[in-house]
């Protein structure tokens, strides 16, 4: 296991800070479930921290000028280029700090808030060299699973069946015809530092995990689940239900993986609640025949036995055994 | 004062930015850019300049990380050409509408189709209305100088800087060339230092949303700007000649004194067209050529100053604007004309796309014809001159 991940001792309730990094007053939806883990991987990051963002909803609702949300430095270029902008952003710190122009010892955290659009589509590319390239820095994938910010068009995140403006649930076709894309493999094919996916229902387990992101050396990325109760069809109300059973239903299981090697499941699902339960809180699913709510079922009762498999094969060596040293 | 020594451009313009100190460098390889890039990956693997090099994935990072590096504080470099500099267009008025200090080389390229490495300036032509200064070298010299120059600029007005140098014709020869000594490029050029950075001791929001309300404001700031930075090209390149000997400014006139008609031109084929002007004047021709260094901002009064009393002028673009009034200087000269009480005929000639080698028996009839259009007003705004049939 990673020395910096060795000793981690979790965060509890305790030990977070009254403050937030992101002002109250921003124009979010109610319910948004997208602003929430935002602000609270401010809340762990706290102040020595940079954050970019992506074009889209956290972008929009934040930085009306001459009104801004962001308490920390914050900078938007463009739609798919957050992870460069990190990349560059990163650059600078290392050779400031070499040549005596930033104190050397001084912890800045970069972070970067991007949606499931400018990662899983238009970003991919980006993503993939920067997190190749081994910059030291977090990227955290805000999933709403649509492109919410233009109005709930169909995204490579929708789930299959979901109704989106540019899937709509048809009389012939019914919604979105293809599986939600392996983001988390691709991501973790390029064997970076760390790896986790996060829900807002589970929200110490999430800073706990945006806490290792910090920790480590190299990149980080976090894909977290996003309620977004305007392009969904949920009740305001129903965001931290719909994202705690997300996780029950194994449609969303919450995991981490070190280095490409190591697969750590946080959250057993030995008896699953039925997606049924999950799909009826919102209205992109309300067209879905038993059938197609079944096939769901199947997906991610399979997905989830493959991704436990993963973690007995793959499950970090225990510690004070020696199998770190034998493999290297 | 430095020795005069026999390298590649391309090297030598590496070699100035290595000088220039910069912390970051981000690029992508593409031809005719990449003996630049190359060697600053080698400048910086032998220690012999600190720097972090992002070998990035695309152009489009290569600008985009030039702009979170700068951002954050660093100066940097990037250079691309062609389809490189098409792939990062989004982010080049992102990078001047933020005041970021970003220079660029660009080995100017044609752009694809057809595919073609050979030189014109049809790449940089499609940036030239995003707010970056814009500087243009004839030879190996000019090229290292200006990228001295493009630091000093950039970093006084706060704007990026984009320093083209015609790709292979410039980047790929080798020409005796004078470094600035070390010292003299410290004193030239002091340590950046951002007044606004992305620093969590001082936080700030760059690009936020820009709603109707403040919208236009932004972008007359920026006009006030970028036309408020010809002061400084000025008067950097007077501050160079200081520490350099060497004189620059914005339009560069060769025997231009009592011309009756002067060729307009960019870049490396003035050096052709000076042959040319020669050959006409020892035949008792009242030729001269007027050679645009600085492209943007436009300077407007130095090249009215610069034309004289010119019966015409035979403007040579090197990129096509399909189906419009003429190439990019030849709309932009007229416009300026216009603007003026001169008005000496027009002729603009589109001439060397991809390479295509325009001789000094080329330029000989350019001038014959632009000659016989004192008096004979041409039928079109605009020809694509030695096209084969």
């Amino acid at each position: 296991m990673r020395p910096e991940l060795a000793k981690f001792k979790p965060l509890s309730i305790k030990d977070l800070p009254k403050e937030d990094w992101i002002a109250p007053g921003h124009r979010a939806c109610q319910g948004c479930g997208t602003v929430l883990p935002l602000k609270l991987a401010l809340k762990v990051l706290g102040p020595n921290t940079i954050a970019v963002s992506a074009t889209g909803c956290m972008e929009i609702i934040s930085s009306p000028f001459p009104y801004t949300s962001w308490k920390v430095p914050w900078i938007h270029v463009a739609f798919e280029n957050a992870a460069s902008v990190a990349s560059g952003i990163d650059a600078a710190i290392k050779a400031l700090k070499r040549k005596g122009k930033l104190p050397k010892k001084e912890k800045i955290n970069i972070v970067v808030f991007a949606g499931d659009g400018a990662t899983f589509d238009i970003g991919l590319q980006f993503v993939s060299g920067a997190l190749e390239r081994g910059h030291n820095f977090i990227y955290i994938c805000l999933d709403n699973e649509a492109y919410m910010n233009t109005g709930v068009q169909r995204s490579g995140g929708t789930p299959k069946f979901a109704h989106t403006t540019t899937s709509p649930a048809g009389k012939v076709i019914h919604g979105n015809i293809t599986w939600k894309k392996n983001l988390d493999g691709i991501v973790i094919a390029h064997n970076i530092p760390y790896f986790a996916t996060a829900s807002p229902a589970f929200y110490m387990d999430y800073m706990n995990k945006v806490k290792k992101a910090s920790l480590v050396e190299g990149p980080a990325f976090i894909h977290v689940y996003s309620p977004c109760p305007t392009g969904w069809g949920s009740k305001s109300e129903d965001t931290i239900l719909i994202s705690r059973l997300v996780v029950e239903t194994r449609l969303f299981p919450l995991f981490e993986v070190i280095d490409g090697k190591y697969y750590i499941l946080n959250r057993k699902v030995d008896k699953p609640k039925p997606v049924e339960e999950y799909l009826k809180l919102q209205r992109r699913y309300r067209h879905l025949t038993k059938e197609e709510i079944e096939l769901i079922q199947q997906k991610a009762n399979e997905e989830y036995e493959r991704l436990v498999k993963l973690c007995e094969v793959f499950a970090p060596p225990k510690e004070g055994t020696k199998e770190e040293t034998k493999e290297t | 004062m430095g020795k005069r020594v026999a390298k590649e451009v391309s090297i030598a313009v590496a070699d100035a930015v290595a000088q220039c100190r910069v912390d970051v460098i981000s690029a992508y390889p593409i031809t005719p850019q990449t003996h630049i890039v190359e060697h600053l990956a080698e400048l910086v693997n032998n220690g012999e300049l600190d720097a972090e090099y992002i070998p990035v994935e695309s152009e489009h990072a290569a600008m985009s990380a030039c702009i979170g590096a700068a951002a954050a504080g660093a100066r940097t470099f990037t250079s691309t050409s062609s389809q490189g500099l098409l792939f990062m267009y989004e982010n080049l008025p992102i990078a001047s509408a933020f005041r970021l200090p970003i220079v660029m080389v660009i080995a100017n390229r044609s752009i694809s189709a057809p595919i073609s490495i050979w030189n014109d300036h049809s790449d940089v032509m499609t940036t030239r209305d995003f707010g970056w200064i814009q500087t243009f070298a004839e030879n190996g010299q000019e090229a290292v100088d200006l990228v001295y120059h493009a630091y000093r600029v950039a970093e006084k007005c706060l704007l990026p800087v984009a320093v083209n140098l015609d790709g292979f014709i410039v980047t790929h020869v080798v020409e005796p060339i004078e470094m600035l000594d070390q010292e003299l490029v410290d004193k030239y050029l002091p340590p950046l230092k951002m007044k606004y950075k992305l620093d969590p001791k001082k936080p700030i929001t760059m690009g936020a949303i820009g709603v109707p309300e403040i919208y236009t404001e932004a972008k007359k700031a920026l006009d006030e700007a970028v036309k408020a930075s010809y002061k400084m090209v000025v008067q950097a390149w007077k501050e160079f000649e200081k520490i350099s000997g060497r004189r620059y400014q914005p339009v560069e006139t060769y025997r231009m004194e009592d011309a009756e008609v002067a060729m307009v031109i960019m870049g490396s084929l003035a050096e052709t067209a000076c042959n040319a002007v020669d050959e006409l004047r020892a035949k008792g021709k009242k030729v001269g050529l007027i050679r645009f260094r600085l492209w943007r901002p436009f300077p407007m009064q130095d090249f009215l100053k610069a034309i004289g009393r010119v019966k015409a002028l035979c403007v040579v673009d090197r990129a096509v604007s399909h189906a419009s009034t003429g190439g990019p200087v030849g709309i932009e000269v007229r416009s300026a004309l216009y603007q003026s009480n001169k008005r000496p005929r027009v002729v603009n000639f589109i001439a060397g796309l991809s390479g295509r080698d325009v001789t000094k028996d080329d330029f000989i009839e350019l001038f014959e014809r632009t000659f016989e259009a004192i008096s004979k007003k041409p039928k079109f705004s605009y020809e694509i001159y030695g096209v084969k049939e």
